[in-house]
């Protein structure tokens, strides 16, 4: 591995920027330096002001989404070998920066509270567990591991044109993780919620989300089956 | 200047899986209740737990909570209360039950039942053979849980206060806790909030070690509160090392694949865990195994160039097992160790993984001190859950998968209590004045111009204290000479400054708070451990190699004021049943 790496990465502190600006940084790597993130915290080390989200280093949480060499993904699953040089690094394209690589996450997580992501049931609830086969409960595999990085959301031209009005695939991924699941009561409300012009129906499948996505998940492919699940209750 | 308030009836410091469960209780409740939390939630550590939560659902062959229980407390080395782990073992089904009710995506049995895999220490009939108790979402058990606690509050008014960080309890002249001071990260505002009870929900401070399998957010936030509000920290020497953390890499890798049938091997090839536990085998208590591997590599049996760790072979699963129950567990070897684990085996080395100490609680999250002739009198108006509590459930060593059922039978059993006493409690109590003075002080203090030590460097000095001071196996010098460094270490952090002074999002002065809470509970972990004179679970000393329970079957409470040690005695009555006497562990 080579020992020193350059990056070019966006900086902006509303407090004394006026405008943002790309702030080149060379730094030397150990050998145990396998991941994005371990090489940005060596520069943090160095200049503590750079700002950005990280806590579990290990792809599970969903902090440290950012655009990499022009593609949105997580710094600590991104392998530093094989990164061209100088690493460019920016926020998430789409929302407003707050600072650095740190963006306001709001617009995102209204859209994805917007769904009701929680299960719904009218039934009385048994004693013990709800009885699920096998079977039913694999319709949630490719569903229910969304870590809301917010990579394939602002990965998304729908999403970037119409962030107020049209749910982006995160929150799309979510809604029908709730109408797959066999447990859920309320599948009908939940179609007829995403029955509008915007919510659902700008996905123009264009792919983007699926491509990004650090966890292999595929939010077009769910927004296929809302469709269905739609033309299936119209006939 | 004087500072903002806001008033609420509840404060929750920490939005992970026992904040959520207490706060669910509390909104549900319609209490105003305000969860501070330094990510978005579903952010929060428990997001990493893997393998699964136990309950004695008895849904894979028969099993039962007293059998649990009993697990338990051997796993605990006998240092764990018996009433509170009585009362977590026989809650245990109810709460994975209404887990399941709220919309946790559990894996499945044919006949629609949860799916248990078997797990480390789990077994039948007092010890007899392994069962199968761990209620998994494939390997991304705690993913599953946060988010489906996360969601479940959606529904209810609880308000968050994302990315904020807690800094401070306020206590009153007569000791009550009646609020907190946080700090706002988007904005750098310092704010007071008032509340009738503030719970304590940070979760744990691994992050003292230099190779530990937690997040970087798990820096004691909480412990270093309660430390420095006159509170002691109990059984801080008791670390879990978790057996297998990818080698360099640090990451997790759930027992859960040893209960699926993966086992440990050394450089000669030998399923070495034969000889250290003959029963259990690879499915031993942690730190059983941990020491076994330290053995097994301290005795030049270890693999790879520097004979540094041991293997974790699990290709004779298949790859159908690997894939529907294991599917984190190969991306991570992928990704951290470059191995596909249906092919070849993956590097491991035991890893600080897990804090069993912590504040002090009874099993209703009162915090609980000793005073005058009592050792356990609650704290008006404080109550801690979760990896930073010590109820004590977990004595000397945490039985897999104990953790998650910890955070959601103690997050409920805070709820419960907090809502039962605030009916009786009448009106908010007044701050004391000047609350917030020497919070702001030390806030002042890491921006001073003056040329001081920098967060990461002296950062990177604490973890590599701990990790080859207070390891897998210690002696008095090794120990001595730790606690002489930590002193060092602490003179050097009064001087802490940050480079970045401005207020928005400055990152850079949250991880020097962070910093000096670990550096609380670094300088506990090592004092604790060189007055405690004994081998119990995870705190294993070469030079007092026996457990002794007529010396130190006692919880150590450590006080931040003079670096002071303190015991109480461990509860060996449990509520309803016949006390389990220590006997000598074998598995």
């Amino acid at each position: 591995m080579k020992k020193v790496m350059k990056f070019s990465i966006y900086r902006y502190n509303p407090e004394k920027d006026s405008k943002p600006y790309m702030q080149d940084y060379e730094v030397a790597l150990q050998p145990t330096d396998r991941m994005l993130l371990d090489a940005i915290l060596r520069i943090k080390a160095l200049d503590d002001s750079l700002g950005l989200r990280k806590s579990c280093r290990e792809g599970v949480c969903g902090s440290d989404g950012m655009n990499i060499n022009g593609r949105n993904g997580l710094a600590c699953i991104t392998p530093i070998e094989g990164l061209k040089e100088p690493v460019v690094l920016r926020p998430l394209p789409g929302l407003p920066v707050i600072r650095d690589l740190i963006v306001d996450m709001g617009q995102f997580f209204k859209q994805y509270h917007s769904v009701k992501p929680y299960l719904v049931t009218h039934s009385p609830t048994p004693q013990k567990e709800r009885r699920q086969s096998p079977e039913d409960r694999e319709e949630l595999n490719g569903l229910y591991e969304c870590i809301l990085c917010a990579c394939c959301s602002t990965a998304c031209p729908s999403f970037w044109w119409n962030p107020d009005k049209f749910l982006g695939p995160a929150a799309l991924l979510q809604a029908y993780r709730f109408i797959a699941d066999t447990r859920d009561e309320l599948t009908r409300e939940r179609l007829d919620d995403l029955e509008d012009p915007y919510r659902l129906f700008r996905c123009h499948t264009i792919m983007s989300c699926a491509e990004v996505c650090p966890k292999g998940l595929n939010p077009t492919a769910a927004i296929g089956k809302i469709k269905a699940e739609m033309v299936k209750r119209m006939v | 200047m004087a500072l903002n308030k806001q008033v609420f009836d509840a404060v929750i410091v920490g939005g992970g899986g026992s904040g959520l469960r207490a706060a669910l209780q509390l909104s549900e409740a319609g209490y105003a209740v305000a969860v501070f939390s330094k990510v978005f939630p579903t952010r929060s550590h428990t997001v990493a737990a893997q393998g699964g939560v136990g309950a004695s659902l008895g849904n894979m062959q028969e099993d039962h909570w007293l059998w649990h229980m009993y697990d338990t407390i051997k796993g605990s080395d006998y240092l764990g209360d018996q009433d509170a782990i009585e009362f977590m073992c026989r809650k245990a089904p109810e709460l994975v039950y209404e887990l399941e009710h709220f919309g946790m995506p559990f894996d499945r049995n044919p006949d629609g039942t949860i799916y248990q895999r078997p797990f480390g220490g789990h077994t039948q009939h007092f010890g007899q053979k392994p069962v199968q108790r761990a209620c998994a979402a494939a390997d991304r058990t705690g993913h599953a849980l946060l988010h489906t606690l996360y969601q479940r509050n959606l529904r209810s008014q609880c308000q968050f206060f994302v990315e904020w960080m807690t800094l401070d309890l306020i206590r009153d002249r007569e000791g009550a806790v009646v609020g907190v001071i946080a700090l706002e990260m988007e904005t750098g505002q310092v704010v007071l909030f008032q509340s009738r009870v503030v719970v304590l929900a940070t979760g744990g401070a691994g992050r003292i070690y230099q190779s530990s399998t937690n997040a970087f957010i798990n820096t004691g936030d909480g412990l270093g509160m309660a430390a420095r509000a006159g509170i002691p920290l109990e059984d801080m020497e008791f670390w879990q090392f978790h057996p297998t953390g990818v080698a360099g890499a640090g990451v997790l890798i759930t027992e859960g694949v040893r209960g699926e049938g993966g086992i440990l091997l050394n450089a000669l090839g030998e399923r070495f865990m034969e000889r250290y536990a003959p029963n259990m085998k690879d499915l031993a208590s942690r730190d059983v195994v941990s020491r076994a591997m330290d053995q097994e590599i301290k005795e030049g049996r270890g693999v790879g160039p520097d004979k540094d760790h041991v293997l974790l072979k699990l290709d004779h699963l298949g790859e159908e097992v690997i894939h529907k129950r294991l599917p984190g567990i190969r991306e991570i070897a992928l990704k951290f160790a470059s191995v596909d684990p249906a092919r070849e085996p993956i590097p491991v080395v035991p890893t600080c993984h897990y804090q069993m100490g912590g504040i002090p609680t009874n099993y209703y999250g009162q915090v609980v001190v000793p005073r005058g002739q009592q050792h356990a009198e609650p704290v008006s108006g404080l109550y801690a859950i979760g990896e930073c509590a010590c109820v004590s459930v977990h004595g000397a060593n945490r039985l897999g998968t104990n953790s998650l059922l910890d955070l959601l039978v103690f997050g409920k059993s805070a709820g419960d209590h907090i809502v039962a006493w605030l009916k009786t409690r009448p009106e908010q109590r007044d701050l004391p004045r000047r609350a917030e003075e020497s919070t702001l002080a030390r806030l002042a203090e890491l921006e001073r111009d003056d040329a001081g030590e920098s967060v990461a460097q002296l950062g990177a000095d604490m973890r590599r204290v701990v990790q080859s001071h207070a390891g897998v196996f210690r002696t008095g010098d090794l120990l001595r000479e730790g606690v002489e460094k930590m002193r060092e270490l602490s003179e050097r952090a009064a001087r802490l400054r940050i480079g970045d002074k401005s207020q928005v999002f400055n990152t850079a002065r949250i991880e020097a708070l962070e910093l000096q809470n670990l550096m609380i509970v670094a300088e506990a972990t090592l004092v604790s451990a060189l007055a405690r004179e004994e081998s119990r679970g995870a705190h294993a000393r070469d030079d007092f190699p026996e457990r002794d329970d007529r010396e130190w079957l006692k919880h150590s409470l450590w006080y931040l004021e003079g670096s002071r040690m303190a015991y109480k005695p461990v509860n060996l009555q449990p509520l309803t049943v016949e006390s389990f006497e220590p006997k000598v562990r074998l598995y």
